[in-house]
């Protein structure tokens, strides 16, 4: 029984003609997986791997550069959430912000929530700066953050 | 002086300024019509003279890196769009890409004509989900409107235009780690030569240009290289390898300000005259104690440097690595520049690709004497110690293949230089700046 889904195996398939090598599709592969399952076990890797015409061990080598990929054990919460930490909004309470986060939700950045709802991380730069304390709730920057109001993002999720 | 009237920015407060229509309203895409029916090379020569230089940090003649392709090249050329923006501070592609992505792509097709490409990939940060979900829609409505595809309006040229996505790994922001992380591999900066002009992405002639470089040469080719020439600082008469800093730029400017924001203005401002005109002066009633002038990785300007002109040569005189990105942070006279520093290693060594010793053991270290030193049982002599390894690592001592470390060292650099004294009176005074978050996130 394959791991991937026909459907995932189709979306990969269709990223090949903005390519000239299938190898190139290996992190667009990587994030049609990722988002699907909330994490890339080995026997994803290896059926990337046949898709791309690659050795398994190329598409772990790759996906294990990034920190960003989950590995197996180590799924993603249905939500990811990300506070910046870097010098922005480092001077404009990032740290202070992510700490009340995590003692009020009970999470530790890199864990997920008890009920599975979401992921809290720490991010470099998210590019943002103009808004700092800004927090990444999956494809969405939130910036000008206090505690309540990222703990209230946190809550509607 | 006349009050600047933006051109990069000109549209951003427009409602639906990310639409086609009203781009074309605003007279959009003509100036691409217009080249279509120009000689690829007249287009190079207009921005080489023009002095366009590069947006993304390094300051490289965009003309000229063009004309480092090889001539009756078979093809394929490729275009690589830096849109990889992650140095600490740096926002301004962000805001050209969420709210013009039209201006870039109209960019990326003049660009790809004058090279010979048929084929751009936009390199896009990860992290940057509504750039993706707003350029992903322009490049739909240029296909529908016949100005991307084969055969573009009737002119014979094919452009095709791809999003690709990265994950999350500052190191592609550099052009060949970039080129390497697109063609699926982890991102190690290649050792140079050859330059991706010569042999780039899948062994093909690639140029590379960050998004505000391609924007402006929109513009170039708009208003032309007197009007572009017009604008900025030109080169200092004595000194003949001064290419001047032409043109406008969009300056961030974050951290200890009243109004952080993204500001365009011709190159040259000086770093007092952005925080007190363009960003409301620093916050509660506060002085500047220390400036970023261009991103971290380009080191600090001390409160008597406020002065320096943000061109590509100012930072330079003052001892930072150059003008980088030109985004400017804003450090108060209450914070303490050991936890800044401190702030500015964990990011380099968390950055780090770890493919040269000197950069991935370096950067490390450097965290952990700053480390030690926050927890209150640093020595005076770790501060000589921190400026050696920083003096021993970069292409500048030539001991690494990128420029990362370079930009790792130069705030370790200029800190201790700059800040010798608040460095010592922080170690001898037995301070501790450690704070749960940083245990928080040391378990990590």
């Amino acid at each position: 029984m394959p791991v991937l889904s026909d459907e995932l195996r189709e979306r990969i398939r269709a990223e090949f003609p903005k390519y000239p090598d299938k190898r190139a599709v290996t992190l667009p592969a990587l994030h049609i997986v990722h988002d699907a399952y909330r994490e890339v076990t080995p026997a994803a890797m290896v059926e990337i791997a046949e898709l791309l015409e690659l050795h398994p061990s190329e598409v772990s080598d790759t996906m294990t550069f990034y920190q960003f990929f989950k590995e197996e054990g180590h799924a993603l919460g249905k939500h990811r959430v990300w506070v910046c930490r870097s010098i922005s909004c480092m001077l404009r309470g990032s740290e202070e912000l992510l700490l009340k986060l995590s003692e009020r939700t009970g999470v530790k950045p890199g864990h997920n929530s008890a009920d599975g709802k979401f992921t809290l991380e720490f991010a470099e730069c998210l590019g943002a700066c103009e808004g700092a304390p800004c927090m990444l709730v999956d494809e969405d920057c939130h910036m000008n953050l206090d505690d309540e109001s990222a703990a209230k993002l946190i809550e509607q999720l | 002086m006349p009050k600047f009237e933006p051109v990069l920015l000109a549209r951003i407060h427009e409602p639906a300024s990310a639409a086609l229509a009203g781009y074309r309203t605003d007279g959009g895409y003509e100036t691409f019509k217009k080249t279509l029916a120009m000689e690829p090379d007249a287009i190079t020569a207009l921005v080489k003279d023009a002095g366009l230089r590069g947006r993304g940090g390094a300051g490289f003649s965009a003309g000229l890196k063009w004309t480092f392709l090889p001539k009756n090249h078979p093809g394929p050329i490729y275009l690589c769009v830096n849109a990889d923006e992650s140095e600490p501070g740096t926002f301004n592609n962000r805001i050209l890409m969420e709210l013009d992505p039209h201006q870039l792509l109209e960019g990326i097709a003049i660009t790809c004509h004058a090279i010979r490409s048929h084929t751009a990939y936009i390199y896009l940060r990860y992290e940057y989900g509504k750039c993706y979900r707003m350029l992903d829609a322009a490049i739909r409505e240029c296909y529908a409107a016949g100005l991307l595809g084969k055969n573009i309006q009737g002119s014979g040229f094919d452009l095709d235009v791809y999003l690709h996505r990265g994950a999350g790994a500052y190191i592609c922001g550099e052009e060949t780690g970039l080129i390497e992380s697109l063609e699926g591999k982890r991102a190690w900066p290649r050792i140079k030569p050859p330059f991706p002009a010569i042999e780039g992405l899948f062994r093909k002639p690639t140029i590379v240009n960050n998004v505000e470089t391609l924007c402006c040469v929109k513009h170039i080719l708009e208003r032309g290289v007197d009007w572009f020439k017009s604008i900025g600082v030109p080169p200092a008469p004595n000194n003949p390898r001064d290419q001047g800093s032409f043109g406008p730029k969009l300056y961030c400017i974050s951290g200890h300000v009243n109004q952080p924001g993204c500001v365009e203005l011709p190159l040259g401002v000086t770093a007092r005259e952005l925080i007190d005109e363009h960003a409301g002066g620093v916050w509660k009633g506060r002085k500047a104690k220390a400036v970023v002038p261009g991103g971290i990785s380009m080191g600090f300007l001390s409160a008597d440097e406020l002065d320096t002109p943000l061109d590509f040569a100012g930072p330079l005189k003052a001892g930072c690595l150059g003008l980088g990105t030109a985004a400017v942070v804003v450090v108060d006279d209450q914070t303490s520049m050991v936890d800044v520093l401190y702030n500015c290693c964990r990011f380099m060594s968390h950055e780090s690709c770890g493919q040269c010793t000197p950069c991935r053991e370096g950067t490390a270290w450097m965290t952990k004497i700053l480390t030690r030193v926050r927890s209150g049982a640093g020595k005076l002599e770790d501060l000589d110690l921190l400026y050696e390894v920083a003096a021993s690592m970069g292409i500048i001592p030539g001991t690494t293949i990128c420029g990362l470390s370079d930009g790792a060292a130069w705030p370790v650099k200029n800190a201790i230089k700059k800040f010798r004294g608040e460095f010592e009176d922080y170690i001898t005074s037995g301070r501790r700046s450690i704070t749960p978050a940083d245990e928080l996130m040391a378990v990590h």
